[in-house]
């Protein structure tokens, strides 16, 4: 049931996506996004769902799993479309009762569930194939410059991972003491909200002992290692440009480029 | 009145790419009152079949029966079928949360809706049937020693008067002294009430002194099903899946090997004792 969340889940296959520095990929996908809200024609859009349709193509990842991460959003989805569609002002196409639906909002609604699916589709694409180790290692080299300004960009890098790395324990931590208590006749889905709030408990008491106790043992297994910060810090695996990660900078640029111009030439 | 496991399959991630079968074609049979051990290496779906046994699991296909009634079948009480199966998890000390011993324990009685005395009656006997003594009752359960919370998170289990009772890995990360404590209690316990016990565990050293047969689990189907001496026979098969039959048996392979004529069939060190002193011809010595 809890194992359903795809949150910065990570798809394990081996393609040019996943190959690629992650710096690239959270520079493309902030690219991609930019583009998404820049672009307001439909050559634009068509450009972006081409270019999208194949990176996921490339990333061998399976399209069913994009489309897992989609189920989140239906309601703010539904929600975007529906105050569009309706509130816009404009020329009037139909009358439902006292609402009416303009040109203007259909194109505004449509436009909107576009840039919204287009938008989680992209950053899922990026965690998807990026380890979530590799993903804050990249974050922090390009926060990096940020240091000058005395920011602890190492720290909060750090504990950017922890938090990762913690979410799959913690989730199967709660779904083995939610299965005890239930062996034991708790009943998590019954009765109004306050009795459902307060039968929490037996599931969120353990569940916090659970995490303070691990993050005891972590803590002490860091010191054991001799952590100290970032300061003078190197790493295993430093992050190293290479040919690949510069012919995606450059189709990533080129993307956003064609997708301003091109739609200010061809607009309709 | 039994359990009954009819064709059971258990498959994760059905229709995915990381679809594996856990439990393959299952058939058993768990009649009132066994001591049963359910052996298995780490990821030969042991757990799983365990919660198919109260209902915490759903087999993909297959049907499992309590008592003659299809339990997933709608209108079934889960909730009293989960008193009368009473399911003790690994390390069940994690799930403890109450602000002492004795209320955590009153927590599975309490969930079966009986009266406020009943409840504190069943929490007493439960932890009298642990062995925890009264000075413990209460005092934080996070105070307690881990064999001890181990004890209080079994009698919360207990404390709902269960049928059966099914442990998984009770011993997992107990001392020698700490595991020998809990598998007699459990033992004494099955002899004074006579409830159904299935011991889940890696060790064939931990439940070949104690239970009337053993379950083999290997990638997801049984194995062995026999009594411990007739699957211990098999040392050599349980070996090539990373078991092993406990270490008398090996001993006395190898005595009867070098040309000791010793019964090979011993599963305890007292029965191994006296099958080495009867072979060297001592053992009336002994008797008398």
């Amino acid at each position: 049931m809890l194992r359903d969340i795809t949150l910065g889940q990570y798809y394990q296959t081996d393609s040019v996506i996943h190959r690629l520095d992650p710096r690239v990929k959270l520079v493309a996908t902030i690219v991609f996004i930019i583009s998404l809200f820049v672009v307001d024609n439909w050559i634009g859009y068509c450009i972006a769902a081409v270019f999208l349709a194949c990176m996921v193509k490339i990333s061998k990842v399976p399209f069913r799993f994009m489309v897992k991460g989609m189920k989140s959003i239906v309601f703010l989805l539904v929600l975007a479309v529906v105050f569009n569609l309706f509130l816009t002002p404009g020329e009037a196409v139909a009358t439902v009762w006292k609402l009416t639906i303009t040109k203007e909002g259909i194109r505004i609604a449509v436009m909107m569930a576009v840039r919204l699916v287009f938008l989680i589709i992209g950053s899922s694409l990026m965690t998807l194939t990026t380890t979530p180790n590799n993903l804050t290692d990249g974050m922090e080299k390009l926060m990096a410059p940020l240091k000058i300004f005395k920011a602890p960009v190492h720290e909060v890098a750090m504990m950017m991972s922890i938090a990762l790395r913690f979410i799959p324990i913690l989730l199967e931590e709660t779904d083995k003491i939610m299965k005890a208590q239930i062996a034991r006749g708790a009943d998590f889905e019954s009765g109004s909200l306050i009795k459902r709030a307060k039968g929490m408990a037996p599931l969120l008491v353990p569940l916090f002992i659970s995490a303070f106790r691990r993050a005891n043992d972590l803590a002490m297994a860091m010191e054991a290692r001799c952590y100290r910060g970032g300061e003078h810090r190197t790493k295993m695996k430093p992050l190293v440009y290479h040919a690949r990660d510069r012919v995606g900078y450059v189709t990533v640029f080129g993307y956003l480029a064609a997708c301003i111009f091109l739609g200010r030439i061809w607009n309709f | 009145m039994a359990i009954i496991l009819d064709h059971v399959s258990h498959i994760y991630e059905k229709g995915t790419t990381m679809e594996a079968a856990a439990l393959k074609d299952i058939s058993l049979v768990i009649p009132d009152g066994q001591f049963i051990g359910l052996i298995g290496h780490t990821g030969s779906g042991k757990s799983t079949l365990v919660q198919h046994l109260n209902g915490l699991m759903k087999p993909t296909y297959g049907t499992v029966y309590y008592n003659g009634e299809d339990i997933h079948e709608s209108g079934f009480d889960k909730k009293k079928l989960r008193s009368k199966v009473g399911l003790v998890f690994q390390y069940p000390e994690h799930q403890l949360f109450e602000i002492d011993v004795f209320k955590d324990v009153c927590f599975g009685p309490k969930n079966m809706g009986l009266s406020e005395k009943e409840v504190q009656l069943r929490a007493y006997a439960a932890l009298k049937q642990v062995g925890l003594e009264d000075e413990y009752f209460y005092q934080s359960p996070f105070d307690l020693s881990g064999g001890q919370k181990r004890r209080v998170a079994i009698a919360g289990v207990l404390a709902m008067k269960p049928e059966a009772l099914v442990l998984d890995e009770p011993t997992a990360g107990l001392d020698p002294k700490g595991r020998d404590e809990i598998l007699d209690q459990i033992a004494r316990l099955r002899e004074e009430t006579g409830i159904t016990v299935i011991l889940v565990s890696h060790s064939m050293e931990d439940v070949a002194k104690y239970v009337d047969r053993i379950i083999v689990m290997n990638q997801g189907s049984v194995m062995y099903d026999d009594e411990p001496r007739e699957v211990f026979r098999h040392y050599k098969e349980l070996e090539a899946v990373g078991l092993a039959a406990p270490q008398v048996t090996y001993i006395m392979q190898e005595l009867k090997r070098q040309g000791l004529d010793v019964d090979t069939d011993v599963i305890t060190i007292e029965e191994a004792r006296d099958g080495i002193l009867k072979a060297l011809g001592l053992f009336s010595q002994r008797e008398a």
